[in-house]
């Protein structure tokens, strides 16, 4: 394989924050070298990056579908999988066959279902499963009801040093519910869930936790109420991470107005206030990771009246130009949202990649922070362009991509 | 069409547009009020039409009116039918349980082939909140809600201003309590909008469990004691209670229900003296309405609202489809 020597980038290393000027060398699928006037070797290919950004490849840490052309377009390698599967990754031949889906392209760390066919009632192997490759277990779509079963569920995952992904929806209060309760819902004649009822199952499975000793993460963290308690664990040491999606911090309830059925997401969007508060935690790191939730849909899934159309969104293609957004808002620095799209999930699931270091394997991205293009639903790359952020603009280009020294872009 | 927002403040009529310039009739909200007025006024003519032996007005002949109901009803789906019949409209109508719908046909193909057939007008009614504004973006007719989901039911809303206006000889300054289930009912929603826009004092009258959030910004005062919700009225609106909601523990029992909730003589002396009693039906006669309130001639306007209802869906076919029938 041709070395490839990327020239005057804007290094990048989420995992220490560290920005630099310089080259960046790629030989043998695996970063060779980086640093000032690097000499390129014999018929190496020479990327000229005038001054943009390279960084690790992003780790996406919720994708609900292997989608191999959606990750690639957002300048994503690694993505972790929902076990919420058709079946669900219950089984470790099940976790086996997941994580060799997106070879060569991108890795795929499945997370393994918590409990038999994701029902919240027996636990599944999880040891076996880990051995077949899960990097964590994880409830799925919808929290484990059952306390005493949750309760188990952290016993056991401790014991095996395994980080607990949970649903953070009160699965009672949000039964049958398409939003969040309020003005909206009511205009609308929308069935609707209390905000609250995330605050309430956070409450419960970080009980749960510390009871246990276990590691938690919050999938997606979305009211100011859910980001507060979070916040707090965290201060009296609770092993607790939380992640969130773009459309929290950038949408909120309003954008239901009209039945848009690409609006409708699990958990629903919520006020103003509380996409406030997970911009507030973004921020402060209360929230560590930006994922993109990744959940295509097809026609039929989604030309439904509202609460009929099956929940979720698309996201891998535009979690990158998204999250530069809030870079652009000054809401982060630049280090900082790379930390959130690859180092920090990188740290907390034990996974390679996330940092700029000689002898890694060359997962790396560049792009350009600032061109502008426009989301445009179908045209998205990927299975499906169900996005509630069709024809917004953003900023920032994936303009080369590398996973394991091969060029994908 | 939707508009953000309530009643605009200082927005008035332009005189040279037409004075319903609406494609479709999805829902109350967004309407001004001298659009709502002007259905009401037109309605007028048809209630008179309705007392005479021979009640046909050719002015829709030769046009086809689909009913499409995913939702069973009867008295809408009538009122409908009459309606659109005494308009001399080529009436079909689709029910829910003969439609390709339940053999897994989509919404929208069947939104589709219902255009296929090149109707004039069609009359939606579905389970689903929003599935009547979604259906309108693909068809190339007029489209008319008959109810979608606990959204909007904006004939009814029409039907029982008409009702007021007729009885009352005012909307303005009213005071008009809804009772009853206002979290399932888009009665309810429909009406808060109208009343609101015409400017009558609404009051959402239910159990807590039953109230929907936020109903103030709606324009209703929420009260979930019924002797105080009642104090004063000119109108009292009852809403039926679904029997299934005892499962969801909206509330306990009927008979506890009617305690606390239900319309009796007794506790209609809070209202005003001359208060006019109302019911979208069907009535639960002993749950939310008790028999000797709902059959009382000189309060209750229950069959009344039911004469009116074809009123103004004539009205509001008629209006719809002028622009097709070169009368825009």
């Amino acid at each position: 394989m041709r070395p490839i020597l990327i020239r005057n980038a804007l290094l990048v290393d989420p995992a220490t924050g560290k920005e630099q000027a310089g080259d960046l060398l790629v030989a043998e699928r695996a970063i060779a070298d980086f640093g000032h006037g690097l000499a390129a070797p014999a018929e190496a290919e020479i990327v000229e990056a005038d001054g943009q950004v390279l960084a690790p490849g992003l780790i996406d840490a919720t994708v609900f579908r292997t989608d191999v052309a959606a990750a690639v377009a957002g300048g994503i390698t690694s993505v972790l999988l929902m076990p919420d599967q058709s079946p669900p990754l219950d089984d470790p031949a099940l976790v086996e066959r997941a994580e060799r889906l997106g070879k060569p392209r991108l890795w795929v760390r499945p997370l393994a279902a918590a409990t038999r066919g994701l029902k919240g009632r027996e636990l599944a192997e999880l040891s076996l499963m880990k051995e077949a490759g899960a990097v964590g277990v994880a409830t799925g779509r919808a929290a484990i009801a059952d306390a005493q079963v949750m309760l188990r569920l952290l016993r056991y995952a401790a014991g095996l040093g395994l980080v607990v992904v949970s649903h953070a929806e009160c699965p009672f209060l949000t039964a049958g519910a398409v939003a969040t309760e309020g003005e909206h819902a009511t205009r609308l004649g929308l069935a609707s869930a209390p905000a609250g009822a995330e605050a309430l199952q956070i409450a419960r499975d970080l009980r749960l936790a510390e009871e246990a000793g276990a590691a938690l993460h919050f999938a997606c963290v979305s009211t100011a109420e859910g980001v507060e308690l979070v916040r707090r664990a965290q201060a009296r040491g609770a092993d607790v991470t939380a992640g969130t999606a773009p459309a929290y911090a950038l949408l909120s309830e309003t954008a239901l107005i009209g039945y848009r059925s690409f609006a409708r997401l699990s958990p629903p969007l919520r006020s103003e206030a509380d996409r406030e508060a997970v911009r507030a935690g973004l921020a402060d790191g209360t929230i560590s990771m930006l994922v993109s939730r990744h959940d295509p849909r097809t026609e039929e899934e989604k030309r439904l009246p509202f609460a009929d159309a099956e929940p979720g969104a698309a996201g891998c293609a535009t979690l990158l130009a998204l999250g530069l957004s809030l870079v652009h808002d000054g809401l982060l620095s630049r280090a900082q949202l790379l930390a959130l799209l690859s180092a920090n999930p990188a740290r907390r699931f034990g996974l390679p990649g996330g940092a700029l270091e000689r002898g890694a394997p060359a997962d790396l991205l560049l792009f350009d922070s600032g061109s502008p293009w426009r989301i445009d639903a179908d045209d998205l790359p990927g299975l499906a362009g169900n996005t509630p952020f069709d024809g917004l603009p953003v900023q920032g280009r994936v303009r080369l991509l590398l996973k394991g020294g091969e060029r994908l872009i | 069409m939707w508009r953000p927002g309530g009643k605009p403040a200082c927005v008035t009529r332009d005189p040279e547009a037409p004075a319903f310039p609406h494609p479709h009739l999805l829902g109350i909200e967004g309407l001004y009020p001298w659009e709502i007025s002007c259905l009401l006024d037109e309605a007028e003519q048809w209630v008179e039409a309705g007392r005479r032996a021979r009640k046909h007005d050719g002015r829709l002949a030769g046009l086809t009116q689909i009913n499409a109901f995913f939702e069973n009803s009867t008295r809408t789906l009538l009122s409908f039918e009459i309606a659109g019949k005494r308009l001399g409209a080529d009436v079909v109508n689709l029910a829910a349980g003969s439609s390709s719908l339940k053999k897994g046909e989509t919404l929208l193909d069947t939104a589709l082939t219902l255009n296929a057939m090149r109707p004039d007008v069609i009359v939606i009614r579905h389970e689903s909140s929003g599935a009547v504004a979604l259906i309108a973006e693909k068809v190339d007719c007029p489209v008319l809600n008959a109810g979608d989901g606990r959204h909007e039911h904006p004939t009814q809303a029409l039907l029982d201003a008409l009702t007021i206006r007729r009885r009352k000889g005012r909307i303005e300054g009213l005071r008009v309590a809804i009772c009853g289930d206002i979290l399932h009912s888009r009665v309810a929603r429909s009406n808060f909008h109208l009343l609101t826009a015409l400017g009558a004092e609404v009051r959402a009258v239910a159990p807590p469990t039953l109230m929907p959030a936020f109903v103030e910004r709606l324009g209703a005062t929420a009260y979930t004691d019924m002797a105080a919700g009642l104090e004063g009225a000119d109108v009292v609106m009852m809403l039926r209670l679904q029997l299934e909601r005892m499962e969801g523990a909206y509330v306990p029992s009927t008979r506890e229900y009617f305690r606390a909730f239900g319309l009796t003589r007794e506790r209609l002396r809070a209202a005003g003296p001359d208060v006019l009693v109302m019911h979208p039906g069907p009535m639960n006669r002993g749950v939310e309405i008790d028999s000797a309130v709902a059959d009382d001639i000189q309060r209750s306007a229950i069959t009344e609202q039911v004469e009116m209802g074809v009123a103004v869906r004539m009205a509001c076919l008629d209006v719809l489809t002028r622009a097709r029938r070169g009368e825009g």
